[in-house]
């Protein structure tokens, strides 16, 4: 670091725009950088070893840059290191195979996580760390700051203004770190407009802080992730959504929460107009979201539950009903969504009282992952939606009275008054194929193991795990005073996997007595009660319905 | 044994009741389809409830004795012979298609 002069990272960013003016030359008119000259544009603008960002979301890809990036010269640019929430297309791997880029910092690895572990055994990735959405993020503006950020749009105009559309996603994070830090911006986009006599819907990303823009062959990939067909959702199902409806979100008033991916929340979710209304909760829980836009939860916004969502990034074929629906959504003037991962997970981290998802396996403490053998995959926001805001100040009557159950009857630092954020994993006792959720020791120690690293990747931490849902009942975490007690209330609930058969039945009844294991009946629940007919929506077709014909459904859909 | 399926398993368990079911029309509930079982009660001689198992998921054989164990315990019915014709259900289907069956039984 050179201290006798000041102005390095200016003087860096002028010597590359003036490379890449000089590479492009015709090729460039403005911002606008013709398709065909990419790969000329990446050769110039990047250096070797630079620290870059490949957006990469958890729903839209800049796909285009992707497939550009692994065609450049790696005699001209080598060594990169990545930066990146997601890693979901074969492209973000592809430049560790061919030497482009060589060190990664990222979040989530979903459908990349095999090859990314068989990656890192032969050597060819060196991985900083693993890191929560917000982390990442937060990394940006300390040690992970971008030097380029190659990020995707859906419109830009003449001056480099973007329209994001409603898949706003990482990008405003990416951008704000990458411009005001003296790097370069090039954004992918489907369309570009002239200004003048067509114009952005709004603007999203400023022109001043984007540095090319390069229109697409093809629109940037959207992955439809949390579309659920309600016709896949089983009476177990039905049934655990009884619960945590009756057990845990009446019992706690949550009236702000964040539901996890998956067919165990849809059914919550696809449940609040029809038993909930028979509870008569409406307008008593489940008035505020940070979700994306679920659309299993139609049902209940047009049945007047919802107030409010907040969401991370959009999901496809909701744009029409979103519009519609403007009071709920967080729209712009224009009427189409703007989400925010990084401000929607700091709403579910700080300003939500409740957090339910569902995982693969749950140990004797509590602690809860969905990594597997042979798999990198990280966990992206679960870790800050499934954890208690150490630095939450302000008081509801879910998180005081969680806070209440968890510190009575202790003393000094421990019992000093605060409240706490209800976690809840459920889980039925065995998945697909009888896998047991309930375990004695996590693949992740394994993987821990086989990877080299230096914790074991925990999804949710037991300490922060406040209710065990399964078929079996709801486990309360909260009220449980020794480690014994907490791993019986854990078997207590695990059905007839291992860990639950090996339960000692007195004492499960003790803690059943006490309130800390509730059955079904315990909850005035009678499991035949559990069919399907209680979902408000029972197919695709039916949530269309529901929408009044303003969702259009993707053709494909993904389990979790 | 000669007629049974390649890979399904094939398992019996026998409790003795304490209530008789009587007379009744038999029941079946559920369906055979992945993840899910057909379960028929019958009336029979005797103060047994007996319990045939054909399931497409090989080597529970304990955690199907479990399950209908507690079963038994639930419902402690003689006079009954129930079958199940199972495609990979978990113990939680199992439980809800016993007392499904159960409930449809004469009072």
């Amino acid at each position: 670091m050179d201290r006798m002069h000041w102005n390095t990272k200016a003087l860096n960013r002028a010597d590359r725009l003036a490379r890449s003016r000089h590479a492009l030359r015709g090729q460039l008119v403005g911002k606008q950088v013709a398709t065909e000259a990419i790969g000329t544009l990446l050769e110039a603008a990047l250096e070797p070893n630079d620290r870059v960002c490949l957006e990469g979301n958890n729903q839209k890809q800049a796909d285009f840059l992707a497939a550009a990036l692994v065609q450049v010269d790696p005699q001209r640019v080598h060594g990169l290191h990545m930066v990146q929430s997601v890693l979901a297309l074969p492209e973000h791997l592809d430049i560790f195979e061919n030497g482009i880029a060589r060190r990664l910092d990222f979040s989530f690895s979903g459908p990349q996580g095999a090859r990314l572990a068989k990656l890192v055994s032969a050597g060819a990735i060196e991985i900083g760390a693993i890191h929560t959405y917000l982390e990442l993020f937060a990394r940006y503006f300390v040690d992970l700051t971008p030097k380029v950020a190659l990020i995707t749009a859906h419109a830009a105009d003449a001056a480099g203004n973007l329209y994001t559309g409603p898949n706003t996603e990482d990008t405003p994070a990416i951008v704000e770190a990458t411009a005001f830090s003296g790097g370069i911006v090039i954004a992918q986009v489907n369309e570009i407009v002239d200004g003048n006599t067509t114009t952005l819907p709004r603007i999203d990303i400023p022109g001043d802080w984007v540095d090319f823009v390069v229109q697409a062959p093809r629109p940037n990939f959207i992955e439809p992730l949390f579309t659920r067909d309600p016709a896949q959702i089983s009476e177990i199902q039905v049934l655990m959504a009884m619960m945590a409806i009756k057990g845990i979100y009446a019992e706690y008033g949550v009236q702000r929460l964040n539901h996890g991916i998956g067919f165990d929340t849809a059914a919550i979710e696809l449940l609040l107009p029809t038993y909930g209304e028979s509870l008569g909760l409406k307008g008593k829980i489940c008035r505020h979201w940070a979700l994306n836009p679920h659309p299993a939860l139609i049902p209940a916004i047009e049945a007047g539950w919802v107030e409010s969502i907040h969401s991370f990034g959009s999901e496809l074929g909701m744009e029409d009903y979103i519009r519609a629906r403007a009071d709920v959504f967080f729209t712009g003037a224009d009427g189409s969504l703007r989400s925010n991962r990084a401000f929607c997970q700091a709403a579910g981290h700080y300003a939500c009282d409740l957090f339910i998802g569902s995982t693969l396996q749950i140990d004797l403490d509590g602690n809860s992952s969905t990594a597997t053998l042979g798999r990198i995959a990280g966990f992206g926001g679960a870790p800050n939606m499934g954890a208690d805001a150490r630095g939450r100040r302000h008081a509801s009557p879910a998180w005081l009275k969680a806070g209440r159950e968890a510190r009575a009857g202790r003393g000094g630092a421990s019992g000093t008054p605060r409240g706490q954020k209800l976690v809840v994993q459920t889980v039925e006792t065995f998945r697909e194929h009888m896998q047991p959720a309930f375990v004695e020791r996590l693949d992740a120690w394994t993987l821990q193991e086989q990877a080299g690293m230096e914790l074991p990747p925990i999804m949710i931490y037991g300490e922060d795990v406040t209710h065990i849902l399964t078929e079996e009942g709801i486990a309360n975490l909260l009220l449980c005073r020794s480690d014994a007690e907490r791993e019986q209330a854990i078997r207590g609930v695990a059905g007839y996997t291992a860990v639950g058969l090996g339960r000692d039945r007195r004492m499960v009844e003790n803690l059943r007595d006490r309130g800390i294991i509730r059955r079904p009946e315990d909850l005035g629940i009678d499991p035949r009660d559990a069919t399907r007919n209680l979902l408000a929506a029972r197919s695709m077709r039916d949530l269309v319905r529901a929408s009044h014909g303003l969702y259009t459904p993707p053709k494909r859909f993904r389990n979790w | 044994m000669s007629n049974l399926t390649p890979g399904l398993e094939s398992l019996d368990f026998s409790f003795t009741g304490q209530r008789q079911a009587g007379r009744f029309e038999p029941v079946l509930v559920g369906v055979v389809g992945s993840g899910n079982l057909e379960v028929m009660l019958e009336p029979a001689s005797g103060i047994e409830c007996t319990i045939h198992i054909e399931t497409s998921a090989r080597g529970f054989g304990p955690i199907w004795e479990a399950v209908v164990r507690d079963f038994h315990q639930r419902h402690p019915l003689g006079g009954v012979r129930v079958s199940m014709n199972d495609m990979g259900a978990t113990p939680a289907v199992v439980s809800l298609r016993l007392d499904q069956a159960v409930s449809e039984l004469p009072a």
